[in-house]
């Protein structure tokens, strides 16, 4: 089973029921992040539906092209794209969180099919999708890796170490996408530690860096097009979001990271998505 | 006489002929770690991350995924110090082949002084699960353990040391996870691995000539640990003393006090170094003085134990 390709308006429409899903499923949780889950939905659904090469019915086909969620506190987020493309039945989608599911709070690579590697903890996904391009130039394996970041997540010292390797091995079978929100834990990501100019800070570490707005599906289809042309070394699309997209109130909100939705909003927030 | 870390490098570049699969990573210290030898004969396969040690490990578990069967060395100190979480929440956690190698274990940098001897490492590797730890007592051992570790799935973290070691007597067939008796005795037992299975062999005879016979077991595989062979011990010749070059909290003496206060009480009196850090020395040697663990001082060690309750 392959993936048919979206248009755009079936992406929108498919994106609106994919936010709504991820609220429900955190609301019965108690516990999640919806507002970078709500940011990263228009990059997950462009690389599953319309991006990469991958197989659902065999989730290890030894020639689908990989992708990382390095910001693991996102897996709502994939864990419903993934349950879109069925690798996983909806109903599952209900277990998140719980005790002996297969969908934990983290991505868990021993227990989700399609999760390549267990993330969470912050960086680590970014350095290992290096090690995965490295190892399929070696053996001249005709894949592409991709791998989704936070902002917030680029204070981690290891993302800088992995950014300087990348370019060094000229792993132009890499795209890393950084899910530009603006937003971590504790506020705006300039007021915690200043990362801007954050495009210009991989440019010097020698990644071909494309910007988009990262909830245009039309941007988002070039810039991994352009990225899939440029040869020679990695690539970087520093995707400008909204932390907590679709939904007016939690919007922009730093509050929204870790902090599933009162019943009253999840009803607010669901008539919002379906409204449109 | 080689150094266990000689033995690796020159076991690394013969493997890697016959194995297609090994790559090897190495963060700026392949001289010291002997992967040089590798990186030389196959420079496609092998990766020198910089001195980055978190990207060594997470590179190193990327590769794995990739299908490589991985050997990924540093500094005993940095390796599993600042890359811990990168061992724990990706390597170990997700059950890579991945082999941490490291040299410069225990005191093996003497000159270096505190910042870089390795003396909390065994601690702090088995209490990772999925985690296999390893401290092969000489270079033929250390070439044992390589070749188990081909034969293995999974993670495991291998210590080895910089200074020259003499091959020594054995009688039996390498088996990942088995401890061996290195020496037999009844009246007490010395508990040990690495390059101390020498001075305790050295102790055990010092013994022999005030008449007092102790076992010596070679525990090479830490976790998993022989507990058949400590409860044995235990019970034929009453009191262990554990010998390391590591802190007693929470290495080989503690391994040893949780199995046996488990399986078979017994009084365990641990040598090693004390809860507090190293500090610089011209020669190992004296850092062995220092924490009792030159073969005097542990027989001295062992007599008193057996006085107290042979």
């Amino acid at each position: 089973m392959s993936i048919r390709s979206l248009t755009v308006p079936e992406l929108e429409a498919l994106s609106r029921k994919v936010r709504a899903d991820i609220l429900r499923n955190i609301y019965e949780a108690g516990s999640g992040h919806p507002g970078g889950s709500l940011s990263s939905v228009d990059i997950l659904l462009t690389l599953f539906f319309n991006e990469m090469r991958h197989n659902p019915g065999d989730p290890k086909w030894s020639m689908r092209d990989r992708f990382i969620l390095s910001k693991g506190h996102a897996a709502p987020a994939l864990y419903t794209v993934l349950a879109e493309c069925g690798y996983l039945p909806e109903s599952s989608l209900h277990t998140l969180r719980l005790f002996s599911s297969s969908l934990q709070g983290h991505p868990d690579a021993l227990k989700t099919p399609g999760v390549e590697v267990s993330s969470g903890s912050l960086g680590n996904g970014f350095s290992v999708s290096t090690g995965i391009a490295a190892a399929a130039k070696l053996d001249g394996k005709d894949i592409r890796v991709y791998c989704l970041l936070g902002d917030g997540e680029c204070d981690e010292g290891l993302v800088w170490e992995a950014a300087m390797l990348a370019p060094h091995l000229k792993l132009d079978n890499l795209t890393a996408v950084v899910d530009r929100n603006r937003l971590q834990i504790d506020g705006c990501t300039e007021d915690v530690v200043c990362l801007d100019p954050l495009p210009d800070k991989w440019k010097a570490f020698n990644w071909n860096v494309l910007e988009v707005d990262g909830h245009s599906y039309p941007q988002l289809f070039q810039a991994f097009g352009k990225a899939k042309e440029h040869k020679g070394g990695p690539t970087v699309i520093v995707a400008n979001t909204v932390k907590g997209k679709g939904v007016s109130f939690m919007e922009n909100v730093a509050g929204f990271h870790g902090k599933p939705p009162s019943k009253e909003q999840l009803n607010q927030a669901l008539r919002e998505l379906e409204a449109e | 006489m080689k150094a266990t870390r000689v033995a690796y490098g020159e076991w690394l570049a013969k493997a890697g002929n016959k194995y297609p699969n090994i790559v090897v990573v190495d963060a700026d210290l392949s001289a010291s770690t002997m992967t040089r030898g590798f990186a030389d004969a196959y420079p496609r396969r092998f990766f020198n991350v910089g001195s980055a040690e978190q990207n060594l490990v997470s590179f190193s578990a990327g590769l794995a995924l990739g299908g490589k069967q991985v050997f990924t060395s540093s500094f005993a100190i940095f390796e599993t110090g600042r890359a811990w979480d990168q061992i724990r929440n990706v390597v170990a956690h997700d059950k890579l082949n991945v082999a941490l190698v490291a040299s410069h274990g225990g005191f093996s940098c003497a000159a270096d002084g505190a910042s870089h001897q390795a003396l909390e490492d065994i601690a702090i590797m088995r209490v990772i699960p999925n985690m296999k730890v390893v401290m092969p007592c000489d270079p033929e051992e250390t070439v044992n353990a390589l070749n188990a570790i081909m034969e293995t799935n999974g993670p495991v973290y291998m210590r080895l040391r910089r200074e020259k070691e003499p091959n020594l007597e054995k009688s039996y067939s390498y088996r990942l996870g088995r401890g061996e008796v290195m020496r037999d005795g009844g009246d007490l037992t010395l508990v040990t691995s690495g390059m101390l299975v020498l001075n305790c062999l050295k102790a055990a005879e010092t013994l022999k000539e005030k008449g007092l016979d102790a076992r010596v077991l070679n525990i090479h595989t830490i976790k998993p640990l022989d507990e058949g062979i400590l409860v044995k011990a235990a019970k034929e010749t009453g009191a262990i003393v554990t010998v390391e070059e590591h802190q007693v909290i929470g290495g080989l003496g503690g391994a040893v006090c949780e199995t046996l206060s488990e399986n078979s009480p017994a009084p365990v009196y641990r040598l090693g170094v004390r809860d507090v850090f190293g500090q610089s020395s011209r020669t190992m040697d004296e850092l062995l003085e220092l924490h009792g663990l030159t073969p005097e001082k542990i027989a001295a060690s062992a007599e008193n134990v057996i006085k107290k309750h042979g």
